[in-house]
């Protein structure tokens, strides 16, 4: 692919200066070739991160949210992805690196917390055997120790009798504590990076609410930087510092989360905040969802792949349906992907979005 | 869709008026074992329901996973038969009815799935799936069944050209309209509606919530929800069920169960949901359940819900509360329920 190359060049400008964030993540772009096209998943996404960060991806299903977290553990199988951009975990680009390089980092510098801990962990081993495993690739020490610390780590995520539990099998597992057993596994050498992908999609509320408490509380002790990927604006709401809103592949809004929530720019943000039901305000008559379907990622709507969807396209005088707009900043750090002139984006929030929200 | 109308018309439909009604609902499913297949146990479910559902409500059943509450629906539309208890729908006791003494019953009561991928059948098209419910009960259509199925989609917002694609080439939302087309087609009174929207976009979602909304408005629906993202409950329902293990623990109007939830379980759920304010994080004060809901094969005694409960104390192991009216409206099963105004409080047992 030759297009990347020139548009890398680009990103820096936007973008601070390379090696100073934790996570550096610049103008990542993952394509699947298949046979009815190109499936471009994720199509320059550019993101930072500190350590001790929380950062929140929020999109629906299909905008590009996990490959992007897949690229950053590289569990893309080989061949399958063409992926450009860079990604800089700690100054190494991950992209360049060959796969047993980032395989070594998996476990110690980075780990992920899948969204189904059914499928996510091996149905034939002990879940104690499968800490240890992970435990024993960084850390050279006797079985006997890995297996105390795994017992740790399960007492640390809350699991009753962590030391008869440790010899059970994922099945034997409720829900909940299958996702606090994979939180474990994840947790086991201290990741400096934890990336968690719809973390508590699969669990009820109650438990929801404990896994979320745990994430924050451990985050706070080992000082990791997380990403965390969801749909839910509710979950990211109580963790996440800073959001990006993904849409068809490219970030549309990137701003805190403050900003995100009451101050709001782009409109599929907007979108997403009035078509969620919200328990902590008067109950509106009627939600106001987002017209249309998510586009196909073989053929994403020219221009802002957002427009065919979008209430506000027309003021755009045409640009929304010819030119893709950038993502840049409106002030504050606050990045939007939108046509939409300042006054005409501050009207339209102010009149017609957020007294309906 | 002219095509029922004339079945339906003898009884003009009352809001208000109960459509149908619950007692001692009952299911255990019995695990076996051995050579004899001898029954050691059971899954208590459900385990002793009564409520009512009126005309033109949306009654919500609410829980976590495990509580019993797609069993339920799946009792309410006879889909498994009750251990005990009694089912009556519009003054008839539908609990034991037969496989074919059903049948005619089900143009009136029908059920929307949680998984619009798993419950449309790949290898039929469209109009064959939305078309299917007119010629199982033999209904005749005025303009022909393509015609119904037809303008059943455009009903729930589907293009008529649909009629001859296959599900696949359709997305989840879209699916689940055709689904929610296929359900209305013989125009039933009641909808059982499992998990409608849990399986949708955040943005699809809504469009769906919709939906179902403008049908109630436009067909006198009576829907039975199930669901336990609570925050839709909240915003579909006119009363609301909260279940747990096999038991309602409360039942209540809308608007009292959200702002003054009386069961211990209910303030947790509640105050559990992550409301997407970051201002709400640093306050919000959260009642943190420990562990996990018990197994429904061997239950708590007395109280399912005291090994969890914060203000659990001896009475709640060993004496059962009863699901009573603390106020008019608001049933709750609790010893000591919370958000009570003095007077109408019970005389609380000291232990």
């Amino acid at each position: 692919m030759s297009e990347p190359i020139e548009e890398v060049q680009d990103a820096p400008v936007q973008r601070l200066e390379r090696g100073d964030a934790f996570l550096d993540v610049r103008d990542l772009k993952v394509h699947f070739p298949t046979d009815d096209g190109v499936v471009k998943s994720v199509d320059g996404i550019s993101f930072q991160l500190e350590r001790g960060k929380t950062l929140g991806i929020v999109g629906e299903s299909g905008s590009g949210k996990s490959v992007t977290s897949l690229s950053i553990m590289g569990l893309h199988p080989p061949g399958v992805a063409n992926i450009s951009g860079q990604i800089f975990l700690d100054g190494q680009d991950l992209v360049t690196s060959t796969r047993e390089e980032v395989r070594l980092l998996r476990g110690k510098r980075m780990a992920m917390i899948f969204q189904d801990p059914l499928s996510a962990m091996h149905p034939f081993y002990t879940v104690g055997t499968q800490i240890v495993e992970a435990y024993r690739v960084h850390n050279d020490v006797s079985k006997q120790v890995a297996k105390k610390h795994a017992i740790e780590m399960l007492d640390r995520v809350g699991i009753p009798q962590p030391d008869k539990r440790v010899d059970a099998y994922p099945h034997q597992f409720s829900g909940g504590m299958r996702q606090r057993a994979m939180i474990a596994m994840a947790l086991s050498c201290d990741p400096d990076l934890l990336i968690a992908d719809e973390p508590t999609t699969a669990l009820d509320v109650t438990v929801q609410a404990q896994i979320l408490d745990l994430i924050r509380d451990l985050q706070r002790e080992f000082n990791s930087a997380v990403i965390i990927i969801t749909h839910d604006l509710g979950v990211v709401a109580e963790l996440a510092d800073d959001i990006q809103v993904m849409y068809a592949g490219r970030a549309v809004e990137y701003s805190t989360a403050e900003d995100i929530f009451d101050r709001p720019q782009h409109p599929y943000t907007w979108g997403l905040l009035g078509s969620m039901p919200r328990i902590d305000r008067e109950r509106t008559e009627r939600l106001i969802p987002i017209k249309g379907t998510p586009p196909s990622l073989i053929n994403v709507p020219k221009g802002c792949a957002f427009n065919p969807r979008c209430n506000y396209a027309h003021l755009n005088g045409g640009a929304s349906e010819t030119d893709r707009p950038e993502l840049l900043d409106t002030g504050n750090g606050h990045l939007v992907a939108c046509h939409l002139s300042p006054q005409e984006r501050q009207k339209a929030w102010e009149t017609d979005i957020k007294p309906k929200l | 869709m002219t095509t029922t109308d004339a079945e339906e018309t003898p009884v003009v439909p009352k809001i208000g008026e109960e459509l149908l009604s619950v007692d001692g609902l009952v299911k255990h499913f019995p695990i076996r074992k051995g050579l004899l297949q001898r029954q050691v146990g059971a899954v208590q479910a459900v385990d002793g329901l009564t409520f009512n559902v009126t005309r033109g409500e949306t009654l919500s059943l609410v829980g976590e996973s495990g509580c019993g509450k797609t069993t339920t629906g799946r009792l309410l539309t006879r889909l498994l038969e009750p251990t005990a208890g009694k089912i009556v729908f519009e003054g008839r006791d539908i609990s034991h009815l037969s496989e074919g003494r059903m049948r005619p019953l089900r143009r009136d009561v029908q059920m929307i799935f949680q998984d619009p991928y798993g419950s449309l059948n790949p290898r039929h098209t469209v109009g064959k799936i939305v078309g299917a419910p007119f010629r199982l009960q033999n209904v005749k259509t005025e303009h022909g069944v393509k015609r119904a199925v037809q303008e059943l989609l455009e009903l729930v917002g589907l293009s008529p050209e649909h009629y001859n694609r296959y599900p696949h080439e359709f997305s989840g939302g879209q699916r689940q309209r055709i689904g929610i087309a296929r359900t209305l087609a013989l125009r039933p009174k009641l909808i059982v509606a499992d998990e409608p929207v849990s399986a949708l976009d955040v943005s699809i979602q809504a469009q769906v919530v919709n939906l179902l909304e403008d049908l109630q408005e436009e067909f006198d629906l009576t829907y039975v929800m199930i669901a336990h993202d609570l925050s839709v409950v909240r915003h579909v329902s006119d009363r609301v069920a909260v279940m747990y293990l096999g038991k309602i623990v409360e039942l209540a109007d809308r608007v009292s169960l959200y702002e003054k939830p009386m069961h211990p379980y209910t303030v947790a759920l509640l105050s559990a949901v992550p409301v997407p304010d970051t201002k709400r994080k640093a306050k919000q004060e959260r009642i943190r359940l420990q562990g996990d809901v018990p197994s429904p094969i061997n239950p708590p005694p007395a109280c399912r819900f005291h090994t969890r409960c914060w203000k659990a104390q001896e009475i709640c192991k060993t004496t059962e509360p009863p699901l009573i009216e603390l106020k008019p409206g608001h049933q709750t099963a609790c010893h000591f329920p919370e958000n009570v105004d003095a007077p109408a409080a019970k005389a609380e047992p000291a232990s």
